[in-house]
């Protein structure tokens, strides 16, 4: 089965076209947003980072700032820097030329202050917008595909409907040979028994209990009870009673394959197939994390209504019941509420998240691109100074 | 009438209300292949959970077949479960 993707330079597939404005401090920040602004077509993103990490920090940020430019849905990135910052453009660029990332650099400094980078960035960004226009969609198998996977404002209905049947699509793709992100560490927590059932091999069972472990080894330092985050109030509200219940409803999302690999956070898998990677439950940071871990679409649950989207990768919205489709339907593409009503089955719902997945993959546009959500964040390990 | 509230495995000695059910309801929840009869003592609001029978202080409550907390008082058959009385086990800084 194929879909409609952009072949890149390094073979990987992307499902969107972007020009993308990036500064990689927060001094480049309003820079960056002015060339966007002043170029359209081209998206750009906001962040607090590029300076004063320290030791495994830097390396994360790195890490996650380089899959986010180097993603095959960004055709061309203006890396934007101050120019005494620790991640400057060139550390960035650095990353993403290995992989043949199209890129311009520029620098606040050098260029002599906000107006004379501007001016330089808008040329430059319009020249990485008219080679964008040249690329075409082509046949790419869907083995190539791979899909994050996230729930937020979830409801006892998400681990119910929406949930189990994304559960579904992500098993077809799966079975397809394509490459499915399950994510979210803290909502792995309490379910990390019915994962490690699936796990092929023993490093990667001991590496599930890993991660989680260190997450509730996180909360215990803090002399706290998770719970008022996780579950979060909303989530007590909509009946979740227990983190132990909401991971797994959570890990529903994942279907049922065995887990091959866990990653780190916008690590790229090297394996395909279902993949954990280990994540904060953040909403828009897990996106950010998967993005720059190569997801090309996210598929994201919801039962309490999230307008959540990305900057440069479409974003699914499956809502888990049909009280919150009716009230947010602008930002929901597929609501799996009709389960409850016996109109449809989980499989029947599955089955066209799956589909939808393969439209959007090949251009069709979700809820939250036509409405210009484009929610980026990196965290923090806190080992900035 | 749509089905009032779901039972995820035969383990599970909870059900999940997929509507707003009244004090006082006679509900007929499937489980497995067998149907129990509950009546509810409490209102159940879209989305929360009942007991399908009595638990323990300190008992386990099961919900997709695995354990999701523990009571923290007798809870009655019909009885509402959520944060007044079931705790979660994971994630508890607060205890030493």
């Amino acid at each position: 089965m194929n879909f409609m993707g952009y072949r890149r330079k390094s073979g990987a597939i992307g499902t969107r076209n972007h020009v993308l404005v990036f500064p990689t401090v927060i001094c480049a920040s309003a820079v960056a947003g002015m060339i966007s602004k002043a170029v359209p077509g081209t998206v750009t993103v906001t962040h607090s980072h590029g300076c004063g990490h320290m030791a495994e920090e830097k390396e994360h940020m790195i890490r996650a700032m380089a899959g986010f430019c180097g993603h095959p849905n960004v055709a061309g990135v203006l890396l934007v820097g101050l120019g005494c910052e620790l991640i400057t453009p060139e550390v960035i660029a650095e990353e993403i030329t290995k992989a043949g990332q199209r890129f311009e650099v520029l620098n606040i400094q050098a260029e002599g202050g906000t107006t004379a980078a501007v001016r330089k960035g808008k040329s430059l960004a319009e020249k990485l917008l008219k080679e964008a226009n040249r690329a075409r969609r082509e046949p790419v198998d869907i083995s190539e595909l791979i899909i994050g996977t996230n729930c937020g404002a979830s409801d006892t209905l998400s681990g119910l409907t929406a949930n189990p049947a994304l559960g579904v699509a992500s098993d077809m793709l799966v079975a397809a040979g394509g490459t499915v992100l399950l994510s979210e560490t803290p909502e792995l927590i309490g379910a990390e028994q019915v994962l490690a059932r699936r796990a092929a091999g023993e490093a990667v069972k001991k590496r599930i209990w890993e991660i989680t472990s260190a997450v509730e080894a996180l909360v215990k330092k803090a002399g706290v009870d998770i719970r008022g985050s996780e579950p979060s109030p909303g989530n007590i509200e909509g009946g979740l009673t227990t983190l132990e219940e909401k991971s797994l409803g959570a890990v529903l999302k994942g279907g049922t394959s065995k887990i091959r690999q866990v990653i780190c956070y916008a690590e790229k898998p090297s394996e395909k197939g279902l993949v954990i990677m280990d994540s904060p439950a953040h909403d828009a940071v897990c996106n950010t994390g998967m993005i720059a871990g190569s997801a090309q679409v996210i598929v994201f649950t919801t039962g309490r209504g999230t307008p959540l989207g990305a900057p440069t990768v479409p974003v699914i919205k499956v809502s888990s019941n049909s009280g919150i489709y009716q009230r947010m339907k602008e930002n929901i593409d597929i609501n799996a509420g009709d389960i409850l009503d016996g109109a449809e089955t989980i499989e029947s719902v599955g089955e066209r998240i799956f589909r939808e997945i393969i439209e959007v993959a090949s251009g069709k546009i979700t809820r939250a691109e036509i409405l210009g959500h484009a929610e980026f964040a990196i965290h923090s390990l806190g080992l900035a100074v | 009438m749509s089905v009032a509230a779901l039972v995820l495995n035969i383990k599970d000695n909870v059900a999940t209300a997929v509507r707003p059910l009244n004090h006082g309801d006679g509900i007929d929840v499937a489980v497995g292949d067998k149907v129990v009869n509950v009546v509810l003592l409490q209102a159940i609001p879209f989305g929360h959970k009942f007991a399908l029978r009595d638990i323990e202080n300190g008992g386990q409550i099961f919900k997709y077949g695995e354990k999701i907390g523990q009571a923290t008082v007798r809870i009655k058959k019909g009885e509402h479960v959520h944060i007044h009385n079931v705790e979660g086990l994971r994630g508890r800084g607060d205890i030493p």
